[in-house]
Protein backbone atom coordinates (compact mmCIF):
# COMPACT_ATOMS: atom_id res chain seq x y z
CA UNK A 1 0.00 0.00 0.00
CA UNK A 2 1.75 3.37 -0.96
CA UNK A 3 1.00 5.96 1.51
CA UNK A 4 -1.12 8.83 1.33
CA UNK A 5 1.48 11.65 1.17
CA UNK A 6 2.77 9.78 -2.11
CA UNK A 7 -0.45 9.44 -3.72
CA UNK A 8 -1.45 12.72 -3.73
CA UNK A 9 2.09 14.26 -5.00
CA UNK A 10 1.95 11.78 -7.64
CA UNK A 11 -1.15 13.53 -8.64
CA UNK A 12 -0.64 17.56 -8.16
CA UNK A 13 0.74 18.28 -11.59
CA UNK A 14 3.72 18.94 -11.66
CA UNK A 15 4.45 21.25 -14.21
CA UNK A 16 2.82 24.29 -13.27
CA UNK A 17 4.33 26.27 -16.22
CA UNK A 18 4.27 25.55 -19.47
CA UNK A 19 7.75 25.62 -21.85
CA UNK A 20 7.16 29.29 -22.81
CA UNK A 21 7.53 30.13 -19.11
CA UNK A 22 3.19 31.45 -18.83
CA UNK A 23 1.75 30.43 -15.98
CA UNK A 24 -0.68 26.72 -16.58
CA UNK A 25 -4.29 27.13 -15.75
CA UNK A 26 -4.40 24.29 -12.63
CA UNK A 27 -6.99 21.35 -13.42
CA UNK A 28 -10.07 22.04 -11.73
CA UNK A 29 -10.51 18.39 -10.90
CA UNK A 30 -6.58 17.69 -9.99
CA UNK A 31 -8.05 18.22 -6.23
CA UNK A 32 -10.63 15.47 -6.68
CA UNK A 33 -8.84 13.55 -8.69
CA UNK A 34 -5.93 13.64 -5.79
CA UNK A 35 -8.42 12.91 -3.07
CA UNK A 36 -10.51 9.83 -5.09
CA UNK A 37 -6.55 8.57 -5.90
CA UNK A 38 -5.76 8.55 -2.02
CA UNK A 39 -8.75 6.39 -1.35
CA UNK A 40 -11.59 8.71 -0.65
CA UNK A 41 -14.60 7.34 -2.31
CA UNK A 42 -16.66 10.54 -1.67
CA UNK A 43 -13.72 12.80 -3.93
CA UNK A 44 -14.14 9.82 -6.75
CA UNK A 45 -18.40 9.92 -6.54
CA UNK A 46 -17.98 13.70 -6.86
CA UNK A 47 -16.35 13.65 -10.09
CA UNK A 48 -18.74 10.91 -11.75
CA UNK A 49 -21.69 13.32 -10.71
CA UNK A 50 -19.94 16.38 -12.08
CA UNK A 51 -19.08 14.39 -15.78
CA UNK A 52 -22.20 12.21 -15.05
CA UNK A 53 -24.85 13.85 -17.55
CA UNK A 54 -21.85 15.05 -20.03
CA UNK A 55 -20.84 11.76 -20.41
CA UNK A 56 -24.35 10.11 -20.61
CA UNK A 57 -24.91 12.48 -23.51
CA UNK A 58 -22.10 11.80 -25.65
CA UNK A 59 -22.21 8.49 -25.21
CA UNK A 60 -25.64 8.46 -26.29
CA UNK A 61 -24.88 9.94 -29.67
CA UNK A 62 -22.69 6.82 -30.36
CA UNK A 63 -24.64 4.42 -29.17
CA UNK A 64 -28.28 3.13 -29.60
CA UNK A 65 -29.52 3.37 -26.45
CA UNK A 66 -29.63 4.92 -22.98
CA UNK A 67 -29.07 1.47 -21.29
CA UNK A 68 -26.13 1.09 -23.91
CA UNK A 69 -24.85 4.82 -22.95
CA UNK A 70 -24.95 4.04 -18.87
CA UNK A 71 -22.92 0.68 -19.52
CA UNK A 72 -20.23 3.08 -21.80
CA UNK A 73 -20.25 5.72 -18.90
CA UNK A 74 -19.46 2.82 -16.25
CA UNK A 75 -16.99 1.06 -18.35
CA UNK A 76 -15.27 4.40 -18.87
CA UNK A 77 -14.66 4.65 -15.13
CA UNK A 78 -13.63 1.07 -14.74
CA UNK A 79 -10.68 2.13 -17.49
CA UNK A 80 -10.23 6.02 -15.97
CA UNK A 81 -9.46 3.84 -12.29
CA UNK A 82 -7.21 1.57 -13.86
CA UNK A 83 -5.39 4.16 -15.77
CA UNK A 84 -4.76 6.81 -13.26
CA UNK A 85 -1.05 6.02 -12.81
CA UNK A 86 -0.64 6.86 -16.35
CA UNK A 87 -2.27 9.95 -16.34
CA UNK A 88 0.09 12.59 -15.73
CA UNK A 89 -1.54 15.74 -16.22
CA UNK A 90 -0.76 16.93 -19.79
CA UNK A 91 -4.25 17.37 -20.56
CA UNK A 92 -7.00 18.28 -18.29
CA UNK A 93 -8.50 15.70 -16.21
CA UNK A 94 -12.18 16.50 -18.63
CA UNK A 95 -10.16 15.94 -21.70
CA UNK A 96 -8.98 12.44 -21.15
CA UNK A 97 -12.04 11.20 -19.32
CA UNK A 98 -13.76 12.23 -22.55
CA UNK A 99 -11.35 10.29 -25.10
CA UNK A 100 -11.70 7.26 -22.94
CA UNK A 101 -14.96 7.42 -23.34
CA UNK A 102 -15.13 8.43 -26.96
CA UNK A 103 -12.94 5.48 -27.90
CA UNK A 104 -14.94 3.05 -25.59
CA UNK A 105 -18.36 4.79 -27.42
CA UNK A 106 -16.67 4.11 -30.28
CA UNK A 107 -15.94 0.42 -30.09
CA UNK A 108 -19.23 -0.31 -28.61
CA UNK A 109 -21.31 1.52 -30.94
CA UNK A 110 -23.82 0.18 -33.18
CA UNK A 111 -25.47 3.31 -34.91
CA UNK A 112 -23.61 4.92 -37.92
CA UNK A 113 -21.94 7.37 -36.26
CA UNK A 114 -21.00 9.60 -39.56
CA UNK A 115 -24.11 9.44 -42.01
CA UNK A 116 -25.97 11.92 -40.87
CA UNK A 117 -26.13 14.80 -42.63
CA UNK A 118 -25.00 18.07 -41.04
CA UNK A 119 -27.10 20.53 -42.74
CA UNK A 120 -30.47 20.03 -43.59
CA UNK A 121 -31.91 22.12 -45.46
CA UNK A 122 -34.69 23.74 -42.98
CA UNK A 123 -33.86 27.97 -42.82
CA UNK A 124 -34.23 29.10 -39.54
CA UNK A 125 -36.80 31.23 -39.94
CA UNK A 126 -39.66 30.35 -42.17
CA UNK A 127 -39.05 32.02 -45.65
CA UNK A 128 -42.47 33.26 -45.79
CA UNK A 129 -42.19 35.91 -42.78
CA UNK A 130 -39.32 37.51 -45.18
CA UNK A 131 -40.63 39.68 -48.31
CA UNK A 132 -38.90 39.50 -51.90
CA UNK A 133 -36.18 41.52 -50.72
CA UNK A 134 -35.22 39.35 -47.74
CA UNK A 135 -36.46 41.98 -45.01
CA UNK A 136 -38.65 41.00 -42.08
CA UNK A 137 -42.43 40.92 -42.91
CA UNK A 138 -43.76 39.23 -40.00
CA UNK A 139 -41.69 40.37 -37.39
CA UNK A 140 -40.73 38.41 -34.17
CA UNK A 141 -42.58 39.89 -31.30
CA UNK A 142 -41.19 41.04 -28.10
CA UNK A 143 -41.59 38.27 -25.41
CA UNK A 144 -37.80 37.85 -23.76
CA UNK A 145 -38.93 39.53 -20.72
CA UNK A 146 -42.36 37.90 -20.09
CA UNK A 147 -39.63 34.16 -20.03
CA UNK A 148 -38.50 35.71 -16.96
CA UNK A 149 -41.80 35.30 -15.30
CA UNK A 150 -41.62 31.90 -12.94
CA UNK A 151 -45.08 30.66 -14.14
CA UNK A 152 -43.91 31.17 -17.63
CA UNK A 153 -40.29 29.85 -17.65
CA UNK A 154 -41.76 26.40 -16.08
CA UNK A 155 -44.04 25.97 -18.82
CA UNK A 156 -41.17 27.29 -21.15
CA UNK A 157 -39.23 24.70 -19.82
CA UNK A 158 -41.65 21.71 -20.90
CA UNK A 159 -41.55 23.63 -24.53
CA UNK A 160 -37.42 23.53 -24.74
CA UNK A 161 -37.82 19.90 -23.59
CA UNK A 162 -40.65 18.91 -25.86
CA UNK A 163 -38.17 20.91 -28.69
CA UNK A 164 -35.13 18.62 -27.64
CA UNK A 165 -37.18 15.47 -27.99
CA UNK A 166 -38.25 16.74 -31.68
CA UNK A 167 -34.84 17.19 -33.21
CA UNK A 168 -32.59 15.47 -35.41
CA UNK A 169 -30.92 13.14 -32.86
CA UNK A 170 -27.17 14.81 -34.03
CA UNK A 171 -28.76 18.42 -33.79
CA UNK A 172 -30.19 17.10 -30.35
CA UNK A 173 -26.46 16.19 -28.98
CA UNK A 174 -24.88 18.74 -29.64
CA UNK A 175 -27.31 21.22 -28.50
CA UNK A 176 -27.17 19.17 -24.90
CA UNK A 177 -23.56 19.43 -25.00
CA UNK A 178 -23.25 23.02 -25.17
CA UNK A 179 -26.02 24.45 -23.68
CA UNK A 180 -27.26 21.74 -21.19
CA UNK A 181 -23.43 20.30 -20.12
CA UNK A 182 -21.71 23.79 -20.73
CA UNK A 183 -19.08 22.12 -23.17
CA UNK A 184 -17.04 24.49 -25.77
CA UNK A 185 -17.47 24.19 -29.07
CA UNK A 186 -14.23 23.04 -29.63
CA UNK A 187 -14.67 20.37 -26.91
CA UNK A 188 -17.78 18.95 -28.36
CA UNK A 189 -15.99 19.00 -31.92
CA UNK A 190 -12.92 17.09 -30.85
CA UNK A 191 -15.41 14.34 -28.86
CA UNK A 192 -17.49 14.32 -31.91
CA UNK A 193 -15.01 13.76 -34.70
CA UNK A 194 -16.54 16.53 -36.10
CA UNK A 195 -15.20 19.86 -37.74
CA UNK A 196 -15.92 23.09 -35.85
CA UNK A 197 -17.95 24.63 -38.29
CA UNK A 198 -20.34 21.64 -38.76
CA UNK A 199 -20.43 21.82 -35.00
CA UNK A 200 -21.92 25.23 -35.42
CA UNK A 201 -24.29 24.51 -38.25
CA UNK A 202 -26.06 21.46 -36.05
CA UNK A 203 -25.68 23.86 -33.31
CA UNK A 204 -27.91 26.48 -35.25
CA UNK A 205 -30.16 24.62 -36.76
CA UNK A 206 -30.99 23.41 -32.82
CA UNK A 207 -31.15 26.76 -31.87
CA UNK A 208 -33.23 28.02 -34.20
CA UNK A 209 -35.69 25.17 -33.38
CA UNK A 210 -36.00 25.92 -30.20
CA UNK A 211 -36.46 29.51 -30.46
CA UNK A 212 -39.28 29.04 -32.97
CA UNK A 213 -41.24 26.48 -30.34
CA UNK A 214 -40.48 29.25 -27.77
CA UNK A 215 -42.03 31.95 -29.79
CA UNK A 216 -45.42 29.45 -30.81
CA UNK A 217 -45.72 28.46 -27.10
CA UNK A 218 -45.45 32.52 -26.64
CA UNK A 219 -48.46 32.63 -28.47
CA UNK A 220 -47.03 35.01 -30.99
CA UNK A 221 -45.49 32.69 -34.05
CA UNK A 222 -47.52 32.39 -36.94
CA UNK B 1 -26.52 35.25 -52.61
CA UNK B 2 -25.31 39.03 -52.58
CA UNK B 3 -22.06 39.98 -53.04
CA UNK B 4 -19.69 40.86 -50.05
CA UNK B 5 -19.79 44.47 -49.92
CA UNK B 6 -23.74 45.05 -49.95
CA UNK B 7 -25.60 45.12 -46.60
CA UNK B 8 -26.60 42.10 -45.07
CA UNK B 9 -30.77 41.24 -45.33
CA UNK B 10 -32.90 40.22 -42.34
CA UNK B 11 -33.12 36.77 -44.01
CA UNK B 12 -29.46 36.05 -44.31
CA UNK B 13 -28.87 37.77 -40.80
CA UNK B 14 -31.01 34.46 -39.19
CA UNK B 15 -28.90 32.40 -40.60
CA UNK B 16 -25.60 33.91 -39.33
CA UNK B 17 -26.23 34.72 -35.95
CA UNK B 18 -24.69 31.44 -34.13
CA UNK B 19 -21.48 31.99 -36.47
CA UNK B 20 -21.89 35.69 -34.98
CA UNK B 21 -22.64 34.57 -31.42
CA UNK B 22 -19.86 32.49 -31.46
CA UNK B 23 -17.43 34.45 -32.50
CA UNK B 24 -17.04 32.54 -35.93
CA UNK B 25 -17.65 35.28 -38.13
CA UNK B 26 -14.49 36.66 -40.50
CA UNK B 27 -14.07 40.20 -39.29
CA UNK B 28 -15.48 42.15 -42.62
CA UNK B 29 -18.86 39.87 -42.18
CA UNK B 30 -19.39 40.85 -38.69
CA UNK B 31 -19.09 44.67 -39.28
CA UNK B 32 -21.51 44.11 -41.86
CA UNK B 33 -23.56 41.96 -39.22
CA UNK B 34 -23.33 44.59 -36.54
CA UNK B 35 -23.96 47.72 -38.96
CA UNK B 36 -27.55 45.68 -39.84
CA UNK B 37 -27.99 45.09 -36.24
CA UNK B 38 -27.68 48.91 -35.53
CA UNK B 39 -30.36 49.74 -37.90
CA UNK B 40 -33.15 47.04 -37.29
CA UNK B 41 -34.86 46.42 -34.41
CA UNK B 42 -36.88 43.32 -35.83
CA UNK B 43 -33.31 41.68 -36.08
CA UNK B 44 -32.14 42.80 -32.68
CA UNK B 45 -35.33 41.46 -31.24
CA UNK B 46 -34.28 37.99 -32.90
CA UNK B 47 -31.29 38.02 -31.76
CA UNK B 48 -32.06 38.45 -27.94
CA UNK B 49 -34.95 35.85 -28.45
CA UNK B 50 -32.00 33.51 -29.45
CA UNK B 51 -29.51 34.65 -26.58
CA UNK B 52 -32.65 33.71 -23.83
CA UNK B 53 -33.32 30.68 -25.55
CA UNK B 54 -29.93 29.60 -24.80
CA UNK B 55 -30.16 30.86 -21.32
CA UNK B 56 -33.28 28.57 -20.99
CA UNK B 57 -32.11 25.88 -22.35
CA UNK B 58 -28.74 26.05 -19.90
CA UNK B 59 -31.38 26.05 -17.10
CA UNK B 60 -32.53 22.65 -17.66
CA UNK B 61 -31.43 20.13 -15.17
CA UNK B 62 -28.56 17.77 -16.41
CA UNK B 63 -28.94 14.29 -16.10
CA UNK B 64 -28.76 13.43 -12.05
CA UNK B 65 -27.37 10.36 -11.35
CA UNK B 66 -29.98 7.88 -9.63
CA UNK B 67 -29.68 6.22 -6.46
CA UNK B 68 -29.11 2.67 -8.47
CA UNK B 69 -26.22 4.02 -10.28
CA UNK B 70 -24.47 5.41 -7.48
CA UNK B 71 -24.30 2.46 -5.70
CA UNK B 72 -22.69 0.65 -9.26
CA UNK B 73 -20.14 3.36 -9.08
CA UNK B 74 -19.53 3.39 -5.89
CA UNK B 75 -19.16 -0.57 -6.15
CA UNK B 76 -16.46 -0.02 -9.41
CA UNK B 77 -14.92 2.49 -6.75
CA UNK B 78 -14.65 -0.79 -3.79
CA UNK B 79 -13.45 -3.19 -6.74
CA UNK B 80 -10.56 -0.61 -7.89
CA UNK B 81 -9.36 0.01 -3.98
CA UNK B 82 -9.19 -3.89 -3.45
CA UNK B 83 -7.33 -4.49 -6.93
CA UNK B 84 -4.75 -1.98 -5.68
CA UNK B 85 -4.44 -3.07 -2.16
Amino acid sequence: MISLGLLVAIVVPRRVRREDGAPRAVDPDAELLARARAGEEQAFMSLVARYHSTMLHLARSFVGSDAIAEEVVQDTWVAVLRGLERFEGRSTFKTWLLQILVNRARSTGVREHRSVAVGDATPAVDRSRFDGGGAWMSPPEHWVEDSDDRLVAEGLADQIKEGLEALPSRQREVLMLRDVDGLSGQEVSEALGISEANQRVLLHRGRSRLRAALELQMGRGI
Amino acid sequence: MLGRSQPLVCQQMVELITDYLEGALPRSQRRRFEAHLAGCEHCSEYLEQMRTTIRLTGRLRAEDLSPQMSAEFAAIYRRWQAESD
